[in-house]
């Protein structure tokens, strides 16, 4: 059974039509990466995912569970699916441990310090046991990423949903968050990111999306779709963010 | 012109007196003040039509009456169009929880509202019911954000008291008219009114700033 499973997905703002009867299957350990033009509708299709969207038309499982299906479903698809957003949106009045700590706590009813001990082995992970203490507002972009990383994971999800998660850091931080995905996606973590990273998406991807006009465009392996992109639009594409 | 300030050390107990009650009306009708504006101001803020359009409507109500008309209303045309009476010191409570807590309602939407959109798909993302985002998410930053405009709004609420002269309660205004009354010192004794106003909302103010220094505003 496929992870994520959009059965002819629509969404539209008033009368703008974002995403126009989209299907796509996405299987467990799969790294799909989302691209194309600003508009082209990638971000809102990774956000009907977990729900931040409401579908207007057609049906979206998430591990067998429809969006559709009220509340209290759309909780649990959420705690499957952890996200990561291009703004980080850190907890401000939390340190980097708390942020992390938040959610066991919040929404797996896991104790303070069974939740504490979590987060410091997450952060240790992304690499920042050093900046454990500190708030966001004392760490650079590319460190409130990696701690917005760990906060995801700290639900245990079972897909990670990342929206433009390096756009918003200069040049020299985007390695550091992208590494920290690699090692991810290498332990079998099943991901769709929505990202300008080319390299990211040639060297960690495992499939390549290119969205256009609310339509999947082209679908394949991304080593030879951004070798020899087979679409003339596709092709113009990588030479503007390349 | 000669100062005969006696008349106001004579008087200390009963400005005190005055003082105290001044500082129960504004404490008992700002917590409830608080409670009102917390729950009108959600109203306004996340209600649908019909829940945002009462508030909206108390707020206005309040808002485009003064304080005084609205503390006669409560003690001399309640008790004739609904039966209910009550006591000058009721009256006067009621009025400043029922005014400030429409002026907080608007303090609170507006602090919950500013606080940016992704902290609350952040808080949903991981899976939290929606009151729950906005109780341990979105509301630790809104109320920092609230401390300044309510520290405005308890200082405009204390002051307000002293309208409430016109239904005869006896806080510190009202024990400086009667003083005045009796011994026609209005010089020493509005002297002395005014400097424990001073006090008092110095006192407030000093004890804002330790909360708002305690806390990160975000």
């Amino acid at each position: 059974m496929s992870m994520i499973e959009f059965k002819s997905v629509s969404k539209s703002f008033g009368a703008n039509v974002v995403l126009d009867k989209v299907d796509l299957s996405i299987d467990q350990g799969e790294v799909v990466v989302l691209i194309g033009p600003s508009g082209s509708g990638k971000s809102t299709l990774l956000r009907c995912i977990n729900a931040l969207e409401e579908i207007n038309g057609g049906d979206l499982m998430v591990d067998g569970i429809s969006v559709r299906a009220g509340k209290a479903k759309v909780r649990e698809i959420r705690l499957e699916a952890g996200m990561v957003f291009q703004q980080f949106n850190l907890f401000p009045q939390l340190t980097a441990i708390e942020n992390v700590a938040f959610g066991p706590r919040q929404v797996r009813g896991m104790s303070k310090t069974e939740a504490v001990k979590l987060a410091a082995e997450l952060l240790a992970k992304v690499g920042l046991a050093e900046r454990m203490n500190n708030f966001p507002n004392e760490l650079s972009g590319g460190q409130q990423q990696r701690v917005a990383i760990a906060r995801a994971l700290a639900v245990k999800p079972k897909v990670m949903l990342f929206d433009e998660p390096t756009s918003a850091l200069d040049p020299e931080l985007r390695q550091e968050v992208l590494r920290v995905m690699q090692a991810l996606a290498e332990e079998g973590m099943t991901m769709v990111v929505v990202t300008h990273e080319i390299g990211f998406a040639r060297q960690v991807g495992t499939r390549l999306i290119f969205m256009e006009n609310g339509h999947i465009a082209v679908d394949g392996p991304p080593r030879e779709l951004i070798d020899n992109p087979p679409n003339q639009r596709l092709k113009e594409f990588l030479q503007h963010v390349e | 012109m000669e100062f005969d300030w006696s008349v106001v050390s004579n008087n200390i107990p009963a400005l005190l007196e005055g003082a105290r009650l001044t500082v129960f009306i504004t404490v008992v009708g700002l917590a409830g003040g608080m409670a009102v504006g917390l729950l009108f101001g959600l109203m306004r803020a996340y209600g649908n039509s019909l829940v945002n359009g009462i508030a909206f409507i108390y707020v206005e109500l309040v808002r485009g009456t003064p304080i005084v008309v609205q503390v006669m209303f409560i003690y001399f045309a309640l008790p004739v169009v609904m039966g209910i009476r009550v006591d000058a010191l009721t009256a006067a409570i009621t009025a400043v929880i029922v005014n400030s807590g429409a002026y907080i309602a608007e303090i609170v939407r507006g602090s919950f509202l500013s606080v940016p959109k992704g902290l609350r798909e952040a808080g949903l993302a991981l899976g939290m019911p929606v009151w729950r985002v906005l109780a341990f998410v979105v509301g630790p930053v809104a109320f920092r954000r609230m401390t300044p405009p309510l520290g405005n709004q308890f200082i405009v609420s204390l002051k307000d008291t002293s309208l409430f002269i016109v239904i005869g309660v006896g806080e510190l205004t009202r024990q400086g008219q009667e003083i005045m009354a009796a011994t026609f010192r209005a010089v020493e004794i509005w002297s002395a009114v005014a400097i424990i106003y001073l006090i008092l909302i110095g006192t407030m103010t000093a004890i804002l700033r330790i909360i708002e220094k305690r806390m990160r505003i975000l």
